[in-house]
């Protein structure tokens, strides 16, 4: 569970938002609508470890994550919206590379489980191709099974539907709600409103559920 | 044609030299302008400081006066005396590292913040990232800098004669005055053309070898 009180962040002395509150419970996913420039990316990059927060509490599963912005850790996955591929590596081994260097895992349970992440991601057969070559939808299943190579107690995504057609957008959809099944959380930020309404999840509005 | 063979030997000799000089450096200068780029990019602003000062002397002074300042120099003012071969390297190294340095900056700027984002969640700590996600792709960047950098190299070792250092240059030189005669330095030419069309089919070979993404 993802629990978050009385966030606050302001850049440069503007206010972005001063009292952000919201709980997001095991297996949920939650839609953050809101108008472009409310400050959607600058919560996610702050809920990602990226970014400062001015005050507050964030705790996940219990666990207290830092706002300072220099967070360690793999604990949020996220999915950016540009991706943010390692371009000289492999699907493949974008996916392996943080499990075996930073969480460390046995060559063995690296590979089982990347082999089941490309299953999942339908990626089998691009596994060894290199990010250029690949669609924007096929981009971001890679992003996303990098993301969960880590086991992380939520999943973050910015904008998941920019640049995708329709097609591709249902297969966002399909991949939600398929995680969701597998107790995966999630938090979809989108102003894309069709999209978040087809998510049939829970919708938390950045323009009237914040304090600003 | 039989004079070219009499003196080929003492040309090959220099020929060492230049080499060594060349492989020496390089092997110096291309770690330590890595670390100098890294240096440039730290918080700390005394460790910009100092490596932005260096860098300006490095390369806002001609390489020939820093190579008379460390061998002859430093030994009058008492600090250290080199020898002749250590001083031209040590020189070389020092210089070449200020100008791979300045390339390899402009190759750290090429890469987008997202690729360190990326890595940052994920959990890769800053060593990490930068030994597997962002020095892999400044490298593929800086190339063909570096590249061009490798041939002034090979030309600029000749410069090592300011010291007595007896390069293919000096072996050249002394042959030309001894028989009063320009074959030599043809001969000279013709050595320093065949190493930097070698380097430079090297290095596109490289390049090439990088170019499996984009
Ligand atoms: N580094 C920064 N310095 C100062 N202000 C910033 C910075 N980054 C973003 N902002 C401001 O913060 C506000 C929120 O930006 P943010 O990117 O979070 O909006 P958003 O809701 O994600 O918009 P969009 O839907 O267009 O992506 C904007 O007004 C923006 O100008
Ligand atoms: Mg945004």
């Amino acid at each position: 569970m993802l629990e978050i009180k009385n966030l606050a962040k302001t850049y440069e002395g503007r206010t972005i938002f001063k009292d952000l509150n919201l709980t997001i419970d095991d297996g949920e996913i939650l839609t953050i609508v809101g108008p472009s420039g409310i400050g959607k990316t600058t919560f996610l990059r702050i809920l990602a470890g990226l970014l400062e927060a001015d005050t507050g509490t964030m705790s996940l599963d219990g666990k207290a994550l830092a706002l300072d912005g220099n967070r360690s850790g793999a604990d949020v996955g996220v999915i950016f919206q540009d991706f943010n591929l390692f371009p000289q590596y492999t699907v493949k081994e974008n996916i392996e590379l943080a499990p075996k260097l930073v969480a460390k895992h046995t060559p063995a349970a690296v590979e089982a489980d990347s082999e089941r992440l490309l299953m999942e991601m339908d990626l089998t057969v691009q596994q060894d191709q290199y990010p250029f070559q690949l669609s924007g939808g096929q981009k971001q299943r890679v992003a996303i099974a990098r993301a969960l190579a880590m086991h992380p107690g939520i999943l973050a995504y910015d904008e998941p539907t920019s640049g995708l057609d329709e097609a591709s957008t249902q297969r966002v959809i399909d991949v939600t709600k398929e995680l969701q099944n597998t107790g995966v959380t999630q938090l979809i930020v989108t102003h894309d409103l069709p999209f978040a309404a087809a998510l049939n999840g829970r919708i938390f509005d950045f323009a009237t559920d914040v304090e600003r | 044609m039989q004079y070219m063979l009499e003196i080929l030997p003492s040309l090959l000799n220099g020929l060492k030299m230049t080499l060594g000089v060349f492989s020496l450096t390089l092997l110096g200068a291309v770690p330590l302008g890595m670390l100098v780029a890294v240096a440039m990019k730290s918080k700390l602003v005394v460790l910009r400081a100092v490596t932005n000062a260096y860098i300006t002397v490095m390369r806002g002074t001609p390489l020939l006066l820093q190579i008379v300042f460390v061998y002859y120099g430093l030994s009058l003012a008492n600090i250290v005396t080199l020898p002749r071969f250590e001083a031209a390297v040590v020189t070389f190294i020092l210089n070449y590292a200020a100008y791979f340095a300045e390339i390899f900056r402009g190759g750290f700027q090429s890469i987008s913040q997202g690729q360190y984002d990326g890595a940052k969640v994920l959990g890769f700590n800053r060593i990490q990232t930068l030994r597997y996600i962002v020095i892999p792709q400044v490298v593929k960047v800086v190339m063909p800098s570096v590249g061009n950098e490798v041939i002034n190299l090979v030309k600029d070792s000749s410069l090592v004669y300011v010291i007595g250092l007896g390069d293919l240059m000096r072996a050249g030189n002394i042959a030309a005055a001894r028989d009063v005669t320009l074959v030599p330095y043809l001969l000279v030419g013709l050595l320093y053309l065949i190493l930097t069309i070698t380097l430079t089919y090297g290095m596109r070979g490289l390049e090439k070898r990088m170019n499996y993404y984009r």
